[in-house]
């Protein structure tokens, strides 16, 4: 795969190259945090960011998206029926994406684009899409990639890997579709030093991640003793079942189908949704199976990192961005959750 | 800080050793800066984790609504502000709780440390004497702790516990000099369009995930509006639509019960400054009726009861 060196001050050009070729979306400064989002300017993208609020999610899966429309209207031949609304499948590329967040879309496929089931809307974002990382020389205390499967430097999911060593930045093709973009741009002398700078970030970045918690300590546990362990009455208790850890996370894809209606005029919508709210589990009798906090709380983390690794076989459904980590309001943090799941219920001192 | 963690957990062993109540509900040191988890001891020896700082700011009332044992809660002044609003509205009886009062000053406001810090990460945070010292990865600073309060607490006037059954350290001097409703009068003097427009840009990042109500004390529906199905009253879509009907209902749900704790603020993930609702709510009724919420198990309600005397100009 070929490899080729952008040096800093060319950057802007190549984003206004791509932009005249692609839409390009990326990390954009909102006043008070980064977010993904479709780049009208050139210099909005600011790659000097730790990582988005919201995970780049929404590009593929919007929180609130129109699937159908259709009319009511008795006198109209197709009332009734549900017509797809027109998507942009145009190529775009998406810069600056973290190799956690991209990972996170390899594991989110399993949902969506499977051999029996393709969600298309899914399915095409993901064909029209070119991802362009960014690795992670300098990991937050919050990140935990390493712990779950993925590094700063992982590669997965991602079409090109953009290193950041110091003057410029090293851009390697992952794949085909990675290896057309760099084709398209004019690139500069590698300096001599940059393999050798890039060993030395990567393992820097890898060492200060350290393990936060071994995964098969409780993958391989059996599922109904950690499902009735008393450690969900512990985490459970500061939870307000707010949903923000599931709207930050990448790898939370659970939504819902509502059609609104105005008059004749109609609109199937799909929203995000989540099993932290008592609503995602209301069947119409009016019983509802998780109608506990507890029970809900189990369900998150449980289909994170048991659920997902027993139905998958491809590890935990959690790339340790850390997102949840850092927004929820009461401090339950992920990583304290898989310990407990790996020690039993022993209260940290 | 460390004296106060000290009390309650001397505090909270004694309560739970001589089995005067069964848990007590109060903080335990949090896993990032700034953040702190509301935790239950259940008994003596899970009393050493509690603890106190200047990140208590979620409100604990919170986790007290229709809990029916005896439980003792570690509460600063706005909390027992919502603890008396409870008692009033009959979510606990005041014979199940057992107040341990903080006297506050004040709780950090981690946003705008953040700013300081300029996108560099806190790994550690000390506070003493009116400095905040926040180190981490190529950075120190040393802040002035008055300068770095939630708004909310910047103009608080009742920092100290209005019910408490004991006290984990001496009363705090009150604020006087603090201007309470500046913001509400700013966008009380704007035209119509332009106070819809700063409303509107207010709200305009929510994610509509529910922290700010979640994190609310006085919100304890059994089923909130906004999760009704059958019908639906809000669409769960981020149409503005949705998103303002979901703030403006909360807000007025909020009229006259609102304590300005700022929980809700804190909460929330998008930093939305979601008291610019509640706090004009707050001003109306202290006008209009004198009540401030929470301040006394005498004094019903100004909504839930009616007195002769209430102003009744808007009856046309
Ligand atoms: S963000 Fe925290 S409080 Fe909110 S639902 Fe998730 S774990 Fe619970
Ligand atoms: S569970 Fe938390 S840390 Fe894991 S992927 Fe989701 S947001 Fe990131
Ligand atoms: S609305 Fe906000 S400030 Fe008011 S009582 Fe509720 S959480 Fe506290
Ligand atoms: S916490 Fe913030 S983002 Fe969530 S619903 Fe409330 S205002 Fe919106």
């Amino acid at each position: 795969m070929s490899e080729i060196y952008i040096a800093r001050e060319k950057l802007p050009g190549i984003v206004e190259q791509w932009m005249g070729r692609y839409r390009l979306f990326g990390p954009v400064f909102q006043g008070q945090y980064h977010e993904f989002e479709q780049v009208k300017q050139p210099g909005a993208v600011d790659l000097d960011f730790v990582n988005t609020k919201l995970s780049p999610k929404g590009l593929f899966h919007p929180q609130a998206e129109k699937m159908f429309e259709f009319t009511l209207d008795k006198q109209n031949p197709e009332a009734g029926i549900l017509k797809e609304i027109p998507r942009d499948y145009s190529e775009r590329v998406i810069l600056g994406i973290r190799p956690c967040d991209a990972r996170a879309f390899v594991l989110d496929d399993v949902n969506f684009n499977t051999n029996d089931i393709k969600d298309p809307w899914w399915v095409r974002r993901r064909e029209c899409s070119t991802l362009v990382g960014l690795a992670c020389n300098d990991p937050c205390s919050t990140c935990f990639c390493t712990s779950v499967g993925g590094g700063p430097f992982d590669t997965a999911g991602l079409d090109v890997l953009l290193v950041d060593v110091g003057d410029g930045f090293v851009a390697q093709a992952v794949t085909p579709k990675g290896e057309d973009l760099l084709a398209g741009i004019q690139g500069d002398p590698m300096p001599g030093e940059a393999p050798q700078k890039i060993e030395d970030l990567k393992k820097a970045a890898e060492a200060s991640l350290g393990k936060a918690f071994q995964v098969e300590s409780f993958t391989q546990k059996n599922m109904l003793d950690l499902f009735s362990d008393p450690l969900w009455e512990e985490v459970q208790f500061s939870c307000i079942n707010c949903g923000t850890c599931t709207f930050v996370c990448p790898t939370c894809w659970c939504f819902d189908i509502q059609d609104e209606v105005s008059e004749d005029k109609g609109a199937r919508m799909r929203l995000w949704d989540a099993c932290m709210f008592p609503l995602f589990t209301y069947h119409g009798s009016g019983h509802n199976p998780r109608g506990q906090k507890l029970q809900r709380v189990r369900q998150r983390f449980m289909h994170k990192l048991k659920y997902y690794p027993d139905k998958y076989g491809n590890g935990v459904a959690c790339v340790g961005c850390g997102r949840c980590v850092k927004a929820c309001p009461v401090n339950i943090d992920i990583r304290q959750v898989a310990r407990l799941m790996s020690d039993g219920c022993v209260c940290p001192a | 800080m460390q004296a106060y963690t000290q009390k309650i957990r001397e505090a909270a062993r004694r309560l739970l050793s001589e089995k005067k109540v069964d848990v007590v509900i109060g903080f335990r040191k949090g896993t990032i800066p700034f953040m702190n988890e509301p935790f239950l001891a259940r008994n003596a020896e899970q009393a050493a984790q509690l603890y106190w700082d200047g990140n208590c700011g979620i409100n604990l009332a919170n986790y007290v609504t229709k809990r029916t044992d005896r439980v003792a809660v570690v509460a600063k002044g706005c909390d027992t502000r919502n603890l008396v609003t409870h008692i009033l509205e009959n979510q606990i009886p005041r014979e199940n709780l057992y107040i341990l009062g903080v006297p506050c000053k004040g709780m950090l406001d981690k946003r705008r440390i953040a700013a300081e810090l300029n996108g560099r990460e806190a790994n550690d945070v000390e506070e003493s004497d009116g400095k905040v010292l926040v180190k981490g990865r190529g950075v120190e600073l040393t802040l002035d702790r008055g300068e770095y309060l939630q708004d909310n607490c910047s103009i608080c006037i009742h920092r100290n516990p209005v019910l408490y059954d004991e006290l984990v350290g001496e009363l705090v001097e009150e604020q006087t000099n603090v201007d309470r409703y500046a913001d509400v009068r700013r966008v009380e003097a704007m035209d119509p369009g332009e106070r819809w427009q700063y409303f509107e840009d207010l709200i305009s990042t929510c994610v509509r995930c529910y922290a700010c109500r979640n994190a609310c004390p006085a919100c304890y529906c059994p089923t909130c509006f906004v999760d009704e199905s059958r019908p639906q009253w809000v669409g769960k879509t981020i149409d503005p639509t949705d998103t303002r009907t979901f703030h403006f209902l909360r807000a007025y749900h909020l009229a006259g019960r609102c304590t300005d704790c700022g929980s809700c603020e804190r909460a929330c993930p998008m930093g939305i400054k979601v008291r610019q609702f509640t706090k004009k709510l707050e001003k109306d009724v202290k006008e209009l009726f004198g009540y401030e919420a929470g301040l006394s198990l005498d004094q019903r309600p100004a909504l839930d009861a009616f007195q002769p005397d209430d102003p009744q100009a808007f009856i046309k």
